[in-house]
């Protein structure tokens, strides 16, 4: 009950602010932010309960993005179906996915998700109907209900967005769902030797995983009014959201929340402050630090310290 | 004694090596059965078989009358076979009841306080009640042993698979398992042993099975297995 108390409050905090005369600077940094705790939520899912390591995150969200363009382009859908439609077919990529590589373990699991990035790429750099490798230009609506601009709106979209990701993925850690994946990751033999159906859990995991990262990536090209291949199948994107859980911390759902308030929020001062190619260093020096300084990441700190004070 | 468990004509074969080659074997509700042979003569990868970590060649496995030889692994758990590993294998970021819940919730299909009584009475036969709520990656040999045991229990067994659950501990902790495996006999479970301690094997075994490169070499008693010319050559060479 506290969990959603706190989260409607944060959400009616969040639709407050767009009606107020904030910079608009900041709904198009807090966009990011926000979009960055939807990706490493949704990657924890499977990589962090299940330790089944994802490196095809511009895949599922490329898929998100694309179907958003085709339902625009093809019946001027409105955003929320854009959204709706870009989670199905992530989701629907998941399964498929799932279903050809999960029975591959450790590396080579993560190895099959990175080909899958480079053979969609290679897709849509010559699928013409949503631009090829140029990219495509949209027009975006001026603003949209009681929203000043579209920014403000997509932020709230978002923020919503998050809202749910987050809620799915404690839903899931508390779940028998949750106990189950972490048998599986503990030790697959056991789990299966336990009666856990471990190839099911692990498709609903990369389902589920996969619709989200495709809900973050289907108003992409609203937010940007473009959308080009290179920058959307960009293996950063899969760095991020890998990077953020294991900054907070992948045995709750509370570490990738942490971990991409963390990461983004460093990220975009570092961007405005210094330069936007520094991104990638400050992400791989966090990385470095938590992996050797601090395995199980800001909530594993917290818990020594709790420990420790005790 | 009623049927069990029924192994017809098990091959399993690697690539061109034959780890199990025509394999019978019946086992009888309740019964006590040792399993024993050489290193690399094929007794892990029997139990991975009728366990369902193995899909084999040729043969056919039935449970109480029941073919069980498509089934996944988690689906003969579900029938009521379970077993413990060779080396053990904890679920490590769980506790040690919580370890028990996993199969209590996926072959129970439920998660609630009841189910935590449940555990905790197999964890009080075992031992291990104090230790209930301990990081199981902090147990130590002979108490991860009994966990793997007690979550074996957990999902509520007809045949109990013990897979060298004495293997490296010493005398005293030998005799500790050795007590679990006749209690829960005792209360209807039938047990195989695969064990290399040849005496818990005899002092356990109602009947011992005695496999040799991939093959059943005999079949009997405990005293009768010892003064067998075959299982003597496996073990000892010509």
């Amino acid at each position: 009950m506290k969990f959603w108390i706190s989260s409607l409050s944060l959400l009616a905090f969040f639709f407050v602010l767009t009606l107020l005369g904030v910079n608009e600077y900041f709904f198009f940094a807090g966009f990011v932010v926000l979009q960055f705790i939807v990706l490493a939520t949704a990657w924890n899912i499977l990589g962090g309960y299940a330790g089944y390591v994802n490196f095809g995150v511009p895949a599922f969200l490329a898929v998100g993005a694309y179907s958003a363009v085709v339902l625009f382009k093809a019946i001027s859908a409105p955003i929320v179906v854009q959204i709706l439609g870009g989670g199905v077919m992530a989701g629907l990529l998941g399964l498929g996915v799932g279903l050809l590589t999960l029975k591959l373990r450790g590396i080579f699991f993560s190895i099959a998700t990175v080909a899958v990035v480079f053979i969609l790429e290679t897709c849509v750099n010559n699928w013409r109907y949503v631009g090829g490798a140029t990219g495509l230009q949209l027009t975006r609506p001026e603003g949209l209900w009681l929203f000043s601009t579209y920014t403000r709106f997509l932020f709230f979209m978002m923020s919503l967005l998050a809202l749910i990701a987050v809620a799915t993925a404690r839903y899931v850690q508390t779940s028998y769902l949750g106990r189950g994946l972490r048998a599986v990751r503990d030790s697959e033999e056991a789990a299966e030797c336990s009666g856990v159906p471990t190839l099911k859990l692990k498709l609903i995991a990369c389902t589920v995983s996969g619709a989200l990262m495709g809900v973050a990536g289907a108003p992409m090209p609203m937010y940007l009014s473009f959308v080009e291949p290179t920058s959307i199948f960009n293996l950063s994107y899969a760095i991020s959201a890998l990077g953020m859980p294991i900054i907070g911390g992948t045995s709750h759902w509370v570490g990738p929340l942490i971990g991409a308030i963390v990461l983004a929020t460093v990220q975009q001062v570092v961007t405005v402050t210094i330069s936007s190619e520094l991104n990638v260093l400050v992400l791989g020096v966090l990385l470095i630090v938590f992996v050797i300084a601090a395995p199980d990441g800001i909530i594993g700190l917290f818990k020594k310290w709790k420990r420790f004070s005790k | 004694m009623e049927t069990l468990l029924k192994i017809t004509e098990l091959t399993k074969n690697f690539g061109g090596f034959t780890a199990l080659s025509g394999v019978n074997l019946e086992v009888g509700a309740g019964e006590r059965l040792g399993l024993i042979g050489p290193n690399g003569s094929g007794k892990t990868t029997l139990i991975n078989c009728i366990s369902g970590a193995f899909n084999q060649s040729q043969g056919s496995i039935e449970l109480k009358g029941r073919e069980i030889t498509g089934l996944k692994a988690y689906q003969r758990t579900r029938l009521g076979i379970s077993r413990s590993f060779q080396i053990p294998r904890p679920f490590s970021s769980m506790t040690v009841l919580e370890n028990l819940l996993v199969p209590i919730a996926f072959v129970g299909g439920s998660d609630g306080p009841k189910e935590v009584e449940e555990a905790m009475a197999i964890l009080q036969q075992m031992g291990l009640h104090l230790k209930a709520h301990l990081q199981s990656n902090k147990l130590s040999q002979v108490e991860l042993r009994k966990m793997e045991l007690a979550r074996a229990m957990a999902a509520k067994p007809k045949l109990l698979i013990s897979d060298e659950a004495m293997a490296g501990l010493a005398g005293a902790e030998v005799d500790e398992i050795l007590q679990i495996l006749f209690d829960l006999n005792a209360t209807g479970i039938t047990v195989i042993m695969i064990e290399h301690i040849m005496q818990a094997v005899m002092k356990f075994s109602q009947r011992v099975v005695c496999l040799d490169t991939g093959k059943i070499i005999c079949q009997g008693t405990p005293s009768e297995i010892v003064k067998d010319p075959h299982v003597q050559r496996a073990y000892l060479g010509d």
